[in-house]
């Protein structure tokens, strides 16, 4: 079920800061007899989005919760305080509060450096950041267990020193960092460059030290977009599956993050279990739309149609 | 404070934005860098403000070589085109800016910031906007707030780019006339750079007229439109092709007074 919440911050992740949508004039365009279309069009149009939407987004996730409430609430519950649950949700919990911080820092520092300043090696840096994105999460956990496995390049290294990273807690959080780099990162470039450097300029010329002009004028203007990237950031670091599920090792209790605990429950047939724990899941979907709904609601309203004419 | 700039060159890949140029701005007056679009007259601009660096060539302020001088020590006050206001901070919070980012040994009193700011929005004639954002202003309220932002830190001079190129015609006009009149109070050193011939030469005490990265040509209005260096000022202040001699004639103005263009403006002086 980490599906639900991985496919919610992908999808959105591309197209932010690119849509101020303007509803009342489509709605212009309904009223008026001079650019409606023909009735038959839209209500096909309409039963086949709604259709769509129906079957593959509001099924599965009315199922998981009928699925997790099948066998009562006292199951349900159990589920959820059991030891092992228990300790998924702290890695959890504990993998996204260190990948998402360390994103945070990373990620406003790039998109700082990519939308204000020329360099040499600027379009391989963006690629490089999108490198998580368009490479498979399996992949990626392969890369860490490559370098740092007991069979790996810095394995015997680490051995000797008795470090684990790999089927330990060092490996879920440095696969949970790199699956979530572009997020914040990704959010903020469109963002800044559509802003340029005319205010930290002022700024400068104001007196203003370059502390002073980040603190004061670059980052209260992104602020936005920055908390609509970290909220993405952290669905995406408590959802991940794939690159977590090759370095874990799956050691109940000890580097079971939740999407891992949701599959193993699930092969061993205990169905009840693993849709309780997968609705906590779809739960944090639904929390992130929310909370993404509302940052977008005051983005659009800090970019009214006047500051953005300023902004050009 | 006096601006000098001597033997400036400055390429852009393989654009020559300035191609040595040299010029003297005396104490207190008001000039106008002239020109056709990509001729170097921001560039030059930006150079003396420190927001971009030359290639060679040196800026004197006030005499002093500034070229290790960081741009917040210059005490310039730059206007932007787009005015470049904080749009999360008020008008208040914009103005003081500045004030606030000093050091805090030289920091003013809170006091101090409110009254020095009020006494700049009078100056501008905005104080009932203090609590207003930059994005419920209108275009020529924002370029004011903008000047009283630059004048807060009490620059030793100020440099103005397109001030008023963003705004529609009659707010222009309005404006220029009225830096002209701040500008007879405050008698701070002042470049603004303009495309605009009609607005250089209403309000400029001295107009640098350029093209292609070099200077044609350095006069007063008058002497400007009186006596064209080149043909190409000829040709650019005498807004050929722009309508009749008596339509031309009636637009050239310094200050109220038309000025009388030497040749026939429809037919320039050509090399």
């Amino acid at each position: 079920m980490a599906g639900v919440t991985n496919s919610v911050a992908s999808h959105t992740a591309n197209h932010v800061a690119s849509g101020v949508p303007s509803s009342s004039r489509h709605r212009d365009y309904q009223a008026s007899p001079a650019t409606r279309e023909a009735p038959w069009v839209r209500y096909t149009l309409l039963t086949i989005a709604l259709g769509f939407f129906t079957l593959f987004l509001l099924m599965p996730l009315f199922a998981v919760f009928t699925e997790a409430l099948r066998k009562g609430w006292g199951v349900y519950f159990a589920a959820l305080v059991e030891p092992d649950a228990l300790s998924a949700m702290r890695l959890t919990l504990l993998a996204a509060a260190i990948a998402v911080p360390l994103n945070l820092v990373f990620g406003v520092s790039a998109a700082w450096a990519i939308a204000k300043f020329e360099f040499r090696g600027k379009q391989f840096l963006i690629t490089l950041i999108d490198l998580p994105f368009s490479v498979s999460p399996v992949v990626a956990g392969l890369i860490y267990v490559l370098v740092f496995g007991a069979q790996g390049w810095f394995g015997s290294w680490f051995g000797d020193h008795d470090i684990r990273i790999i089927f330990a807690v060092p490996g879920i959080v440095l696969a949970t960092i790199f699956v979530t780099f572009p997020f914040i990162a990704r959010e903020l470039i469109p963002l800044m460059e559509a802003q340029g450097r005319d205010e930290e300029e002022a700024a400068t010329v104001l007196g203003a030290s370059g502390w002073q002009t980040f603190w004061r004028v670059t980052l209260p203007n992104v602020k936005w977009g920055l908390l609509y990237g970290v909220i993405l950031c952290n669905a995406r670091a408590m959802g991940e599956f794939g690159a977590v599920s090759v370095v874990s090792g799956h050691i109940r209790g000890l580097t079971n993050t939740l999407p891992l605990h949701v599959e193993i429950l699930y092969n061993e047939y205990n169905f009840a279990a693993a849709f309780a724990v997968a609705s906590l899941l779809a739960l944090l979907a639904l929390i992130t739309l929310a909370l993404k709904t509302y940052v977008e609601w005051r983005q659009t309203a800090t970019l009214s149609p006047e500051s953005r004419e300023q902004a050009t | 404070m006096s601006i000098e700039v001597r033997n400036i060159r400055k390429a852009f890949g393989t654009f020559e934005a300035l191609n040595d140029v040299s010029l003297e701005f005396p104490s207190g007056e008001l000039v106008a860098l002239l020109g056709p679009s990509g001729c170097g007259k921001t560039t030059l601009l930006r150079i003396i403000a420190g927001l971009e660096a030359a290639d060679s060539g040196t800026v004197f302020l006030e005499g002093e070589d500034a070229s290790g001088t960081h741009v917040r020590e210059r005490q310039v006050g730059f206007v932007f085109q787009h005015y470049a206001l904080f749009r999360h901070m008020t008008v208040f919070e914009n103005i003081a800016f500045g004030l606030r980012v000093k050091p805090r040994h030289r920091r003013p009193a809170e006091a101090d910031i409110r009254h020095k700011v009020h006494e700049l929005l009078n100056l501008v004639q905005l104080d009932w906007l203090a609590d207003r954002y930059p994005a419920q202003l209108s275009g020529g309220q924002r370029q004011r707030i903008a000047l009283a932002r630059a004048l807060a830190v009490e620059p030793r001079v100020l440099l103005l780019d397109e001030p008023f190129g963003a705004l529609d015609a009659k707010v222009r006009k309005e404006l220029r006339q009225w830096l002209r009149r701040l500008h007879d109070e405050l008698h701070i050193t002042s470049i603004f750079v303009t495309h605009d011939q009609e607005e250089a030469l209403e309000v400029a005490d001295r107009v640098v007229v350029m093209n292609h990265g070099s200077v044609e040509q350095i006069g007063t209005p008058q002497a400007v439109v009186e006596q064209p260096a080149t043909p190409f000022v000829a040709d650019f202040i005498n807004l050929d092709d722009h309508g009749p001699d008596w339509l031309v004639a009636a637009r050239l103005k310094h200050r109220g007074h038309i000025l009388q263009p030497v040749h026939n403006p429809l037919r320039p002086l050509r090399a």
